[in-house]
């Protein structure tokens, strides 16, 4: 394991009920790397993401982390019981001592320095995804694991989220490892992809995986990065008024 | 000074208060209440045991409702049964099993009624000692816990990502809560301690705007419903258990009162009597 390696997967697998949820796995994370894990649904990446971070342990294969390493987590889901009475402020000092600075300096760095005091369980699903992103940034970890970051947030916030984590990268010099389904937008700054689905399709740079015959039998033509249009067909038509009208209705009207 | 049987319970009801209040918190968060019946149920057993190698009640309780809850931590990684279907077994079980084997000890006759509501007269010198230096550490336990329990919390996944080491604490939390319910045992009984762990704590809820405040909106709640209540247990001659509990839910009840109304309300009031009073 070299000096630069935050973390590092050999052929790590995890088996639940006797199925393999995932399956050799074997990447590692390095300081100033951004490695991002695509896959389909139910691809494993969660379940990858988990296993690099200590939360799952492996069925087979070894997962060594560098000691003393700080890491901060973003899951895909959390949510806050009724019965808790949490603030930001409190959301963002959780699990550790945080500054009031770091802490503002970091909602400001996510566009939301207006919640410092705001309860949590009244923030729309973009606020708290910020919030999130935030508190994950305040802690200057070495490694950050960010499960789907964006989820919920509009597209504009999206690409400047995106680009906050490129900063990072650079600022904090540490390792990221993002987990996401905007492939255009996420695998232009990776330095290494990793395309799983219960095993790694395919590995490497974004564009040795964009080209592959694996990535594009997972994804199809359509999503290859790079590719900023987002082509798509309609199932149906609107009329003028608003109304839907079938396809096919409307070229037997047109018929007639 | 301790010979006053009431002073050794309102000594000990307040340091029961005070332990269960930021306990009963993360009981309400965490929502383990019916765990906290479970381990109740447990010093049943306990006070069987107790009985049967003549030692103290408090310390047999203790070892009692922690090896079981021990024994639900180790349940709950072996089987996949739901934890309500555990809880609700060994709650049952346990019980089963300290009266079956108080029943079998013929040659002892005790007052059920008072194991299962408190009674202020049992309090003993040697318990109050018991409940001080338990309660302390208790207490010093939870300061020294209560960033990585919050934030297990909070989420789990999150915890042990950020290396919270959230098993130990949890375990160590569950030793803490048989600690506080072997205490409080004597004073507010079997059946209604999860009251005195909830209620308080429920009150502080619709109180408080952050859980540190929360703990100790808490605990002050859980005092004042222990002190009322030992005292009207003393005046009408109730058992003390329910007179603390009543006491805790007429102070839940209080703080549904839509409190800032009636602040804003008599704030406008007294602005007025200022304002006629300038104009006089």
């Amino acid at each position: 394991m070299l000096d630069n390696t935050l973390v590092e997967l050999i052929d790590a697998g995890i088996k639940r009920d006797s199925r393999w949820l995932v399956r050799g796995v074997s990447f590692n994370v390095d300081k100033g790397q951004i490695v991002t894990l695509i896959g389909p649904n139910g691809s494993g990446k969660s379940t990858t993401a988990q296993m690099l971070l200590g939360v799952l342990k492996p069925d087979e294969g070894i997962v060594k982390k560098r000691p003393k390493t700080v890491i901060s987590y973003l899951p895909q889901k959390l949510s806050i019981d009724w019965t808790l009475p949490i603030r930001v402020e409190h959301f963002m000092k959780m699990t550790g001592k945080v500054s009031n600075e770091d802490v503002r300096s970091a909602l400001v760095s996510t566009g939301v320095e207006h919640l410092f005091g705001a309860d949590l369980r009244i923030l729309s699903g973009g606020e708290f995804q910020r919030v999130m992103i935030a508190r994950a940034i305040a802690r200057k970890p070495d490694l950050i694991v960010l499960d789907e970051p964006v989820q919920g947030v509009d597209f504009k916030g999206m690409l400047e989220l995106y680009e906050l984590i490129n900063r990072l990268r650079d600022e904090l010099s540490c390792g990221v490892v993002l987990i996401s389904h905007d492939l255009h937008i996420v695998m232009a700054s990776s330095d290494n992809v990793i395309c799983l689905n219960g095993h790694v399709c395919c590995s490497g740079t974004p564009k040795l995986v964009s080209e592959s015959e694996e990535y594009l039998a997972l994804f199809g033509r359509q999503v290859a990065p790079g590719l900023a249009l987002y082509e798509h067909k309609h199932d149906h038509t609107h009329g003028t008024d608003g109304s839907l009208i079938d396809d096919n209705e409307k070229s037997s009207s047109v018929a007639g | 000074m301790l010979d006053d049987f009431f002073l050794r319970a309102i000594i000990a009801g307040i340091c029961v208060a005070l332990i269960a209040g930021p306990l009963g918190c993360f009981v309400i968060w965490r929502r383990l209440s019916y765990f906290g019946d479970t381990l109740s149920h447990a010093s049943l057993l306990g006070v069987a045991v107790a009985i049967l190698l003549e030692t103290n009640f408090t310390f047999s309780i203790f070892v009692v409702s922690g090896a079981v809850s021990l024994f639900l931590i180790y349940l709950r990684v072996k089987t996949s049964l739901p934890s309500d279907a555990l809880l609700g077994l060994l709650a049952h079980s346990v019980l089963a099993v300290g009266i079956v084997v108080l029943g079998f000890m013929t040659w002892v006759r005790i007052d059920l009624l008072s194991l299962l509501f408190g009674d202020i007269l049992a309090v003993s010198v040697t318990d109050i000692w018991l409940i001080f230096f338990g309660g302390i550490l208790v207490l010093l336990t939870l300061a020294a816990i209560w960033r990585p329990l919050f934030a297990d919390t909070v989420s789990p996944d999150l915890a042990e990502a950020e290396g919270m080491r959230p098993k130990l604490v949890r375990i160590i939390f569950t030793l803490m809560l048989a600690l506080v319910i072997s205490v409080s045992i004597k004073i507010v009984g079997v059946l209604l301690i999860t009251g005195l762990l909830i209620i308080p704590a429920a009150a502080a809820r619709n109180l408080a705007s952050g859980p540190i405040q929360m703990a100790f909106i808490s605990m002050i709640t859980g005092t004042i419903a222990v002190v009322c209540g030992l005292f009207s247990s003393l005046t009408w001659d109730t058992s003390s258990g329910p007179s603390i509990v009543v006491t805790a839910l007429v102070l839940f009840i209080l703080t549904l009162l839509p409190l800032n109304r009636i602040r804003s309300v008599l704030g406008n009031y007294s602005e007025r009597l200022s304002n006629r009073g300038i104009k006089q």
